[in-house]
Formats: C-alpha cells, sequence, structure tokens
C-alpha cells in the first residue's frame, strides 16, 4: 500500500482580489495555509508593491537615500523609477498629510494621487500617514479622486473607519482594515466594516506589522491565527487576504541603520539592511501575507526570487 | 450546530389552517423567518397526514422551498408521503431530513426510503414498548438501531440518534437522562454518532412565559455535552447557540458576535 498523505479538509478560501485599472494585478484566492500546495489550488503569487510617499521622505536612511534620492521630490518620477525597477504595484504613503510633518491638506494630496494615477498604469495602494483623525478627513478625498482607478484604500482602524469605509465604497476600491495585533480584534473591525455595506471580497487584513527581532513574532502568529480560524474553523468574517507593510518597520530598526563604524561586528550594512527586510518579509509569507509593502529594491529581488522558487517546486 | 426551524407543524392552528386551505402565504413567511433568524433547515411536519398525505407533502416542501434556499426536514409518520418530499425535494441546497425512524417495526420502513433516496434520518431511540426509563435504556435501543441501520446499508455518518425530549412538568428525572444519553450516544463510534432534540418538548404545558427559559438553558447544557442538531424556534435560542459556541471556542468572540 502507497503511503497517503493526510490531508486537512478547509471549509473556506480566501478571496482573489484583483486591483487597479490599466494594468491589473491578483493576489489571495487560494484554498489552503500558505503554500500548503498538496492541500488546495493557489491561482496567485503573492505581490510586493514598492512603497513611495508623496514628498522627501524625512527618515529614509543611507541605504535607501543612495537609491531614491534623485527621485523621491517628485512621488510621479519616483514612482516611475520604481516601474524601472519591476515593480508590479505602487503603494504610496502620504506622509506629508501627518500633522507632526508638513500637515499639508486632503487637497493637496488628492492632487498628487490624480498626477500618479494619470501618469502610471501599476495598481496604486493609498496608505494615509497613519494619524488616525487626520487620515479620517484626507483618504475620503484622495479616495474620491481615484474613484473608478480600482485601487486599495488604508488603512481603516476602529478609531476612524466609518468615513473610510464608505469613501472607499463610493469609490469602487478595496480596503485595508487594521487592527492591533489581535485576532478578536480584527474579526471586531471585518463585522463593523461589513455593517456598513463595505463587500468582505474587497477587504484586505492588517493585523499590524512588526519587523524582525521588534515584535515580530506577534504578528506572525496573530496571522496564523486569523488563516486558521478563516480556512480551517470556518470563520467567514477573517477569510480575507492579508497585508504586512514591512518596510515601514524594518527600515526603523538599528540593524537597517547603525553604520559601519558605529557596529563592525556586525558587518556590512547594506547587506544587513536588505537582509533584515528580506528576512521579515519571507517570514510574512510563510504566516500569510499575501501583499507585501517593501522599500529596498535588492530585498525585492531576494523575496521575488524566494517566491518564485517555492511555486517552481510544486 | 445544525440548526432546524420547528415552527412549519401541523400542531399549530396557524400552520393547520394555511395547510388546509392550501395558503402558501403564512407558511412561506414562517419559512422565512426562520431562515432570517439562522435555521439551516425547516422542518415540516405534517403529522400522520392519512388523507391525501402524498399531495400534501409535495406542497409543502415546494412552499417552503420557493422561498428559502434551505433543505427540508421532513417530519411524518406516512411512508408515502414521505416518499413523495424525498422525491420532490430540491437537494440544492443540501439533502432533505427523515423524521423519524424508531425501534417500532412499523417504521422501519423510513431506514428503507433514507438507504433508497440516500438521505440521513433521525432514529429514536423509543421501541414498540412504550417510553425509556433511563440513558442506559436508551443506549441500548440506540444500539439496536444502528444494526438495524447497517441492515439497510445506511452508514452511521447519516444517523442522528433522538434520546426524545419529555415534558419537564410531568417527567422531571427525564431531562438529566437525556442530558447523560447524549453523551453516551456519541461514545458508540467514532467518530462520534451525531446527536439531535426536538428541544421544545421540555417545556410542553409549561406556562407560555417560562418555556423560553426552559428551553434555552437545556439547550446550552446539551450543547455543553456535544449536542449536533436540535429542532427548535430559532429566534428563540439563537443568542444561545452563538454565546455557547464562543465559550466553547468553536467560534472566534468578537465584541460584535451575536450580530453575525
Amino acid at each position: 500500500m502507497n503511503f497517503q498523505i493526510p490531508k486537512e479538509t478547509y471549509t473556506g478560501g480566501v478571496p482573489e482580489i484583483t486591483f487597479g485599472k490599466e494594468k491589473n494585478f491578483s493576489f489571495g484566492g487560494e484554498f489552503a495555509l500558505p503554500f500548503y500546495f498538496f492541500e488546495g489550488d493557489f491561482p496567485n503569487k503573492p505581490l510586493i508593491a514598492f512603497e513611495i510617499q508623496d514628498d522627501i521622505p524625512e527618515d529614509y536612511h543611507q541605504e535607501l537615500s543612495k537609491i531614491y534620492s534623485s527621485v523621491w521630490d517628485d512621488p510621479v518620477r519616483w514612482a516611475k523609477f520604481c516601474e524601472s525597477l519591476g515593480a508590479e504595484a505602487i503603494s504610496v504613503r502620504l506622509t506629508s498629510t501627518h500633522p507632526d510633518s508638513q500637515d499639508s491638506t486632503a487637497y493637496e494630496a488628492s492632487q498628487k494621487i490624480k498626477r500618479i494615477l494619470s501618469d502610471i498604469a501599476l495598481p496604486l495602494i493609498i496608505l494615509g500617514s497613519n494619524h488616525s483623525e487626520k487620515d479620517a478627513e484626507v483618504l475620503p478625498v484622495v479616495s474620491d479622486v481615484a474613484r473608478g482607478y480600482n485601487c486599495i484604500i488604508g488603512k481603516a482602524q476602529e478609531s476612524n473607519y466609518k468615513t473610510i469605509v464608505a469613501s472607499a465604497l463610493a469609490g469602487g476600491h478595496n480596503l485595508i482594515a487594521m487592527s492591533e495585533l489581535d485576532v478578536n480584534l480584527a474579526k471586531q473591525l471585518n463585522i463593523l466594516i461589513t455593517q456598513i455595506g463595505f463587500p468582505k471580497e474587497k477587504i484586505i487584513i492588517d493585523p499590524m506589522c512588526s519587523a524582525l527581532g521588534y515584535g515580530f513574532e506577534y504578528t506572525y502568529s496573530v496571522m496564523e491565527r486569523i488563516r486558521i480560524a478563516g480556512l480551517i474553523q470556518g470563520d467567514s468574517m477573517l477569510n480575507c487576504p492579508m497585508v504586512a507593510d514591512v518596510g515601514f518597520y524594518v527600515w526603523k530598526t538599528k540593524e537597517t541603520q547603525a553604520t559601519e563604524e558605529e557596529v563592525p561586528q556586525w558587518g556590512s550594512l547594506y547587506e544587513r539592511a536588505v537582509m533584515w527586510e528580506a528576512v521579515t518579509a519571507c517570514s510574512f509569507l510563510l504566516s500569510g501575507a499575501e501583499l507585501i509593502i517593501m522599500r529596498h529594491p535588492k530585498a525585492v529581488e531576494v523575496v521575488k526570487r524566494f517566491i518564485n522558487d517555492i511555486f517552481l517546486s510544486t | 450546530m445544525l440548526i432546524i426551524g420547528e415552527r412549519l407543524s401541523i400542531i399549530s392552528t396557524k400552520v393547520k389552517d394555511a395547510i388546509l386551505k392550501r395558503d402558501k402565504k403564512p407558511i412561506q413567511q414562517i419559512a422565512i423567518e426562520q431562515w432570517k433568524a439562522g435555521a439551516h433547515m425547516i422542518e415540516a411536519n405534517i403529522g400522520p397526514a392519512e388523507d391525501d398525505g402524498e399531495r400534501l407533502m409535495e406542497w409543502i416542501v415546494t412552499t417552503i422551498q420557493e422561498t428559502v434556499p434551505l433543505p427540508i426536514s421532513l417530519d411524518t409518520t406516512n411512508p408515502k408521503a414521505m416518499e413523495a418530499g424525498l422525491k420532490i425535494h430540491n437537494n440544492e441546497w443540501g439533502k432533505p431530513l427523515i423524521n423519524s425512524t424508531s425501534l417500532d417495526p412499523d417504521r422501519f420502513i423510513m431506514f428503507e426510503l433514507a438507504s433508497k433516496y440516500n438521505t440521513p434520518i433521525i432514529a429514536l431511540t423509543v421501541g414498540k414498548g412504550g417510553l425509556p426509563r433511563d440513558a442506559e435504556e436508551r443506549v441500548e435501543i440506540a444500539v439496536q438501531l444502528m444494526e438495524k441501520a447497517a441492515e439497510y446499508g445506511i452508514s452511521l455518518e447519516d444517523i442522528y440518534l433522538d434520546p426524545l425530549v419529555l415534558q419537564i412538568s410531568t417527567s422531571q428525572n427525564q431531562a438529566r437522562e437525556v442530558l447523560r444519553s447524549i453523551k453516551l450516544f456519541q461514545q458508540l463510534n467514532d467518530p462520534p454518532m451525531k446527536t439531535i432534540v426536538g428541544l421544545s418538548n421540555l417545556s410542553n404545558g409549561c406556562p407560555k412565559e417560562i418555556r423560553p427559559i426552559l428551553n434555552r438553558y437545556f439547550l446550552a447544557l446539551l450543547m455543553y455535552e456535544g449536542l449536533s442538531a436540535a429542532i427548535v424556534n430559532p429566534s428563540e435560542v439563537i443568542e444561545v447557540i452563538k454565546t455557547i459556541n464562543v465559550i466553547t471556542g468553536k467560534i472566534l468572540y468578537a465584541h460584535s458576535y451575536l450580530e453575525i
């Protein structure tokens, strides 16, 4: 008798999200735990989006500034540059709208988004500055100018979801719903969002990201629990693709910033920083993320190779 | 847990009138209410249906399935009516359920129908000799029912053992025996045998205002013992079901868990 691998039977599947207008990409849509190719279909590979910002970034250190400083004063040029590096999607963070940054207005942000949308064909993720009240002002205006472009808008949180969800619904966008490292809160936020009438199939869960060595395992285990609740326990509220906002968290860490003079024993800053981002991203792929937002092109290349290698083995 | 809406029963005068007049509206309204309240299946209890049972069963099954996308639990002692129901049933939303057989040889024909139409069946743990006295007697009958089912080629996974809930006002000690039965029935097979109750019989004959209270608390205990299905008034017990599912970890908690 041949040995039969025992197989888990799943009660649900993760919806597939397709975003973008001229060019579009899909992620999600699988019917088994991450990379369990022997148990279910995986119609899409995980997608990596290149992060850009709406103005000159205030916190990009050495390794990132080497690459982006010649283009970062203009988000359209920056996005085009990412496109030339092989980006499949762009994630623009409206950092300048944060009250502690330039406190730029919703109108200013929307004009930048308008330009990006008219000049760039790639699918777009539009993120606020992660200031709850300001995002509730900015994102609806931005969502409106992007109407019909089928973007991903985020992040809606429990404290500000109402206006953001309503505008994403009106604009026909997909939505990132972020809760703070808790599977029950993630479920609760999705219930609240769907109660407004937003389709569950267009929600992407952000369980709140972190970086390797800085709370990484919390995000990892919450992601695992969300996937298991959705796929195995049949909790449809949690059957949503997940995003890992990796670059934002990784490039704050000491490992990506400390110079070789400061910590000679840590070796090359370039290698260390790139690998910190790549390893964090690959690990979140294993816990179930289908959409990854990253900063360094070399790290993206490593993660892409990892994804392709795993998919090749099937 | 499988929730079967109990309200379409010939015992209800409203339902009986509608059946006599072949008036679809009240039947469909009750079916929709139960579906919206969380029923996974709708019970159609037409009783013995001695006159024209076949056409009556066909009528009620079609009437319900015209408005709600759910399978039907067919409840009649008339085998011809049962077969008519099985034939007309739309299996698009799931298989029907035969309610019921027992150890009374007159009811073995229901096993035959379950086998012929490949449907699950409720097996009441009562014999010809009258009501079971305790959990042990119920288990004894359950074993004989399982053997009988095997003779008809019915898979054990298609059997729902029903310990028969009795009235608390006249047989108080039987409530505890029913709880013990639910636990013991499951041990008769691996995977565990499925179990079912007709819940509201517990409070039959009790004052109207305390009936829901008795039903709800009893259901919570039954679920704790591992009950797999219940014939209930869904709106009366849906909070209990959701809450017990949360407490026992079957459903992930969220503040709004009652709203979904």
